[in-house]
């Protein structure tokens, strides 16, 4: 089918079953799953730009769906969400910036490839380390409590996130749903910008970023790191179409074929997330953003299109 | 697999079932509709492209989503 938008033949079938498998990959680790989305999209011969604008409106509908499902779940900390907005949509502006530049330059295709993979690689390899660590580490403690709580969450980073939540740069606010006592709201703001500077650069709701500094950096546990984390991305998405849009990069109708299969994925991705502890899911996440590397690596050495 | 599961999965499946044949001819339908028209859009009128664009997505989630949870309950209702 050609969708003359992006100027491209994309069988539509195809962008369905992209989109239910990160459909079912957000509503279990609140993740936008841009990593396949942009890598896939780009494999059928869209151009980074469209893909990482296209993979943004994609994203509002269903992170939509999946926000309100985890927010019935008890997994949203609303106030949390709100705060991080305002850092991501200066970060998304920043990151769609730099799209522009790159797009004026005439590389971005390269540019935006060779950082998808450093970036992908290396939060694979990060979140294998600590969920392997902490997993040994609950290992060796319910050894010792012979009735330790199987769900409860664990992080190998604990001792350095307790440090950023001790930094006092005022001001600094409490964080109730997350059982945070005081954290400054500069720290909120600047992970929250790096995950918008990912969302407008590279696509999608940047949830492989934000998601684990939300885990590792501000120490919320990882259920409501994933539910507050989609509720941001709608906030944040919506702007990222909105401001890629009018530059000219958002083929809306590949947008509304990928979202028909992300809808049922994402029902069973959030009901699957009931069934295991943290650490668990962050070592199901480490293989995802390695077949988005392997994807761009593919385009990048094959002349990028099938 | 015990009895709640394997009936789960059968009204899964025939929920999928189902969303497949409405979502294909929605699809076809919002795509042959909207295409040449959102084409016209992106070209001459980007601001309002791009407010359109975000509330075709957010409707179509809402909708789907309504879509979805309807036919998940008739179907429990239905096998029970």
């Amino acid at each position: 089918m050609f969708f003359p938008i992006s100027n491209t033949h994309i069988d539509p079938i195809y962008l369905a079953v992209v989109g239910f498998v990160i459909g079912i990959l957000g509503g279990f680790f609140g993740v936008g799953g841009s990593f396949i989305a942009g890598p896939a999209l780009r494999l059928m011969g869209v151009d980074w730009n469209y893909a990482v604008g296209t993979d943004l409106a994609h994203i509002v509908g269903k992170s939509i769906v999946a926000a309100r499902q985890h927010r019935t779940l008890g997994n949203v900390d609303l106030k949390l969400g709100l705060f991080m907005a305002f850092g991501t949509i200066g970060g998304a502006e920043a990151g769609a910036q730099l799209i522009q530049a790159l797009k004026r330059a005439g590389n971005v295709n390269t540019v935006v490839s060779w950082v998808a993979i450093v970036v992908y690689f290396s939060i694979s390899i990060f979140m294998l380390w600590e969920s392997q660590k902490t997993l040994r580490l609950d290992k060796k403690r319910r050894s010792r409590r012979k009735n330790a709580d199987v769900k409860k969450d664990q992080s190998a980073f604990g001792h350095v996130t307790k440090k950023i939540q001790r930094l006092k740069l005022w001001p600094m606010i409490d964080l109730p749903t997350s059982g945070i006592r005081q954290i400054s709201v500069w720290i909120i703001l600047l992970v929250s910008f790096v995950g918008g500077f990912f969302s407008g650069f590279l696509g999608g709701g940047a949830g492989y970023i934000r998601m684990p500094s939300m885990v590792y950096v501000l120490g919320i546990p990882t259920h409501l790191a994933v539910g507050t984390d989609l509720f941001e991305i709608v906030i944040s998405a919506s702007y990222g179409t909105l401001t890629h849009a009018i530059k000219g990069n958002v083929d809306i109708l590949i947008a509304l074929v990928m979202h028909t299969g992300a809808v049922i994925g994402a029902q069973i991705g959030v009901v699957a997330t009931q069934y295991f502890a943290g650490p668990k899911i962050r070592l199901a996440f480490v293989p995802l953003p390695l077949i988005g590397v392997a994807i761009v690596i593919y385009t990048l050495v094959s002349g990028h299109k099938f | 697999m015990n009895k709640v599961g394997a009936k789960s999965l059968r009204v899964f499946a025939i929920e999928l079932v189902i969303y497949g044949a409405f979502v294909t001819a929605y699809v076809l339908l919002v795509l042959h509709l909207l295409d040449k028209w959102l084409y016209r859009l992106e070209t001459q009128h980007r601001v309002t492209y791009a407010i359109v664009a975000l509330l075709l997505i957010v409707g179509q989630a809402v909708f789907l989503d309504a879509l979805t949870t309807l036919l998940f309950r008739f179907l429990r209702r239905f096998w029970r």
